[in-house]
């Protein structure tokens, strides 16, 4: 589904990524580990079309199409979700615009007609059950004086209502207390199918307990250093770092 | 034309068009003080502090005719002006180059609840103690000149006059036309009485619908006595090639409260000057604006808020997008007597700028001489917010969507204070419009001009 290929970014003229390899298959659970600086943030923004990142070498694919080519709305469209360590408030602009906006440029770019009002009201109904996110935060501008939780949240909601193939979680679990990352985990699991793929980046092994990985990856220095089975986040977690940043 | 002749064209056209016309003495006894306050003053020039991204002189430094008499009508104008807010239910009056304009002949209309609406000329003959009382009485100390040329030419406009505890049930729509095959100039003068806990809502709407070169000078009183509650909402929709000045006064007595809301969609040069006046405890005051501005248009918001007296409570919100070479300023001024204690004063001025050419100036001033009161100033101007927008993006919305939405967002903060329902869902639309460029400043028109 998704294959990146020594794919090298930089920000300001500073390489951060130095020629990463991934693949990811429908079906498939990765997670994405490393100390502070390692570039799992630079990845997600480059996945996602963010372009004050600069991709100097490497390509990546999706579906077979080259992703680089595409605006970063056209990889929405396509299917390429990115929940963001920090959601942004957008003031003035409601949860309801905000997301049916969303759902139908989405449907535009399958040549699919525009929700009438009352499906889309019943689609969210039902994508806010799903992911237990309280029925008030809608109604308000998007992520406006939502707490940290409420805003990860918030991502987990937008992710069920925009079903993408790919989603990519950028630290979600950072600043969610245990209730929190629960109800995010439980949200994650439950939209995952056979046909669509999740890469979870993390600090914790914590969220692995929830969201059990196929793979887990090792980021440092802008490569992927190690990639094992879920193991590896419980040795990460009881060893830490360090021993990865000894052998490179 | 310099200045000084400039003023003498004015003061000329005042002695062969004005000092004649047989009008009672308080009528004649403002236009004679006026004219020779504007001969002593002149047009502000941009010197002047006020004005000094305004440049109201080389705006009259023009060849153009001045309007001192009604036109003659051979259209009928209710069939090619098509209103903006059709679903208004609102009672519509209009003035058309400064001149009261009725389709049937009626010149005024009195309601059952004692309130009068319509021609100022014909409420100076018919109802002059009323009239006498309160024309002129805000702005006869302005050292606005263009108030004071307003007043020497006074002749016509909107009287509206809400006796003690009437309630104006439909909001009043007044439409300001300007309509001329050659360049124009035109003044007209509006008077608002709301008696002790008298009620209403009051529309205007400015339009040009011709392509000629305008220039409008128009002047607002508006009283509001002890305990009434007045919401006035003015829109803005000129051609590029008009040049509108409002000068809007109020005075608030006790336990009043006052709404205005300026929404600027087009025009060419447009200033408007807002001067409140809290001479009494307990009032309230909310003054509003928003402008969209692009290519080379400009303009320029001036407020003053005067807090007399204790426990006032006054907030400015203006909020402007200024789009390819548009210009624009914001001078807000919040002054506080040094008796007006527990005084409640806030302003903020808040600009995006689409563009590197586009140019705003914003003066947020407070002047404080009581000790106990809570106030506050700010001002922004800045660009779209590109994590907003790439956020946007990355849930699929396409750029100009997103930057649709963001704009829109920033200017629902003003349109949502608009209390009448049919006009906040129409001005609603009309700002989209706007925003996505669609909304010509002809499209009201059926004249289908080029300007």
């Amino acid at each position: 589904m998704l294959k990146i290929e020594d794919l090298h970014a930089s920000i300001d003229g500073k390489e951060i990524l130095r020629g990463i390899n991934l693949e990811i298959n429908p079906g498939e659970v990765h997670a994405i580990m490393g100390p502070n600086g390692s570039g799992k943030s630079t990845l997600s923004s480059v996945i996602a079309g963010r372009d004050i990142y600069e991709v100097t070498h490497g390509k990546i694919t999706f579906d077979g199409v080259d992703l680089l080519e595409l605006s970063p709305e056209e990889r929405a469209c396509a299917g390429v979700f990115l929940g963001f360590q920090y959601p942004i408030e957008i003031p003035g602009v409601s949860m309801v615009n905000f997301m049916k906006t969303a759902v139908n440029e989405h449907r535009k770019y399958k040549n699919q007609d525009p929700l009438s009002a009352s499906d889309f009201l019943k689609l969210m109904r039902e994508k806010k059950e799903l992911v237990e996110i309280d029925s008030k935060l809608t109604n308000r501008s998007v992520n406006e004086g939502f707490s940290g939780g409420e805003k990860k949240k918030n991502e987990i909601f937008q992710m069920a209502m925009l079903e993408p193939k790919l989603a990519v979680l950028d630290e979600t679990d950072s600043g969610l207390d245990i209730d929190a990352l629960r109800i995010v985990a439980n949200g994650v699991n439950k939209l995952k199918t056979s046909e669509n793929a999740t890469v979870v980046i993390t600090h914790y092994q914590r969220l692995l307990d929830y969201i059990v990985p196929d793979f887990v990856h090792v980021l440092y220095k802008g490569k992927i250093v190690k990639t094992a089975g879920k193991e590896l986040a419980l040795e990460l977690e009881e060893k830490g770092y360090d021993w990865i940043k000894r052998e490179f | 034309m310099s200045n000084l002749e400039h003023i003498k064209e004015f003061k000329d056209l005042y002695s062969s068009k004005i000092e004649g016309i047989d009008s009672p003495d308080f009528v004649q006894e403002i236009r004679k003080k006026s004219i020779e306050a504007f001969t002593s003053k002149g047009f502000p020039n941009r010197k002047n502090e006020d004005y000094k991204y305004t440049d109201i002189e080389s705006v009259f430094n023009k060849n153009i005719h001045k309007v001192t008499e009604p036109r003659e009508t051979e259209v009928k104008l209710e069939e090619i002006f098509k209103c903006d807010v059709p679903d208004l239910d609102a009672n519509a009056i209009t003035v058309l180059n400064g001149f009261y304009y009725s389709p049937n002949g009626e010149m005024l209309k009195t309601f059952d609840n004692g309130v009068i609406v319509g021609s100022l000329a014909a409420a100076i003959n018919e109802y002059p103690d009323i009239v006498s009382k309160y024309l002129n009485e805000l702005c006869k100390d302005s050292k606005e000149s263009l108030v004071s040329l307003n007043s020497a030419f006074l002749q016509d406009g909107i009287f509206l006059y809400a006796p003690k505890g009437a309630v104006i049930d439909k909001p009043l729509q007044i439409v300001h036309l300007m309509m001329d095959a050659s360049d124009i100039m035109a003044q007209h003068r509006n008077l608002f009485v709301f008696e002790q806990g008298a009620e209403g809502k009051v529309v205007i709407c400015d339009h040009s619908l011709s392509p000629a070169n305008f220039i409008t000078n128009s002047v607002t009183e508006i009283i509001a006595a002890e305990k009434s509650n007045v919401e006035v909402i003015r829109m803005q929709n000129e051609h590029n090639e008009s040049k509108q000045f409002t000068n809007t006064f109020v005075k608030q007595r006790k336990d009043s409260k006052v709404v205005l809301n300026t929404l600027t969609l087009h025009g060419g040069v447009v200033r408007n000057n807002v001067f409140v006046d809290m001479i009494d405890e307990d009032c309230e005051n909310y003054t509003y604006g928003l402008y969209l501005a692009d290519r080379n248009q400009h303009v320029d918001n001036f407020t003053y808020i005067n807090h007399a007296k204790p426990n006032c409570v006054s907030n400015q919100l203006y909020k402007g997008i200024m789009d390819d070479e548009a210009t624009g300023a914001f001078t807000g001024r919040i002054y506080v007597a040094k008796d007006a204690q527990k005084t409640e004063a806030y302003q903020n001025n808040n600009n995006i700028l689409l563009t590197d050419d586009a140019r705003m100036r914003s003066k947020p001033q407070l002047e404080i001489y009581a000790d106990d009161v809570k106030c506050s100033h700010g001002s922004t101007s800045g660009q779209l917010d590109e994590d907003a927008l790439f956020y946007m993006k990355a849930r699929g919305i396409g750029d100009k969507e997103a930057r649709m939405l963001l704009m829109f967002a920033f200017a629902q903060e003003i349109i949502s204070k608009i209390s009448i329902v049919p006009l906040y869902e129409r001005v609603h639309d009309l700002v989209e419009k706007r925003l996505r460029g669609e909304l010509s400043r002809c499209n009201n028109c059926m004249m289908n001009c080029k300007a």
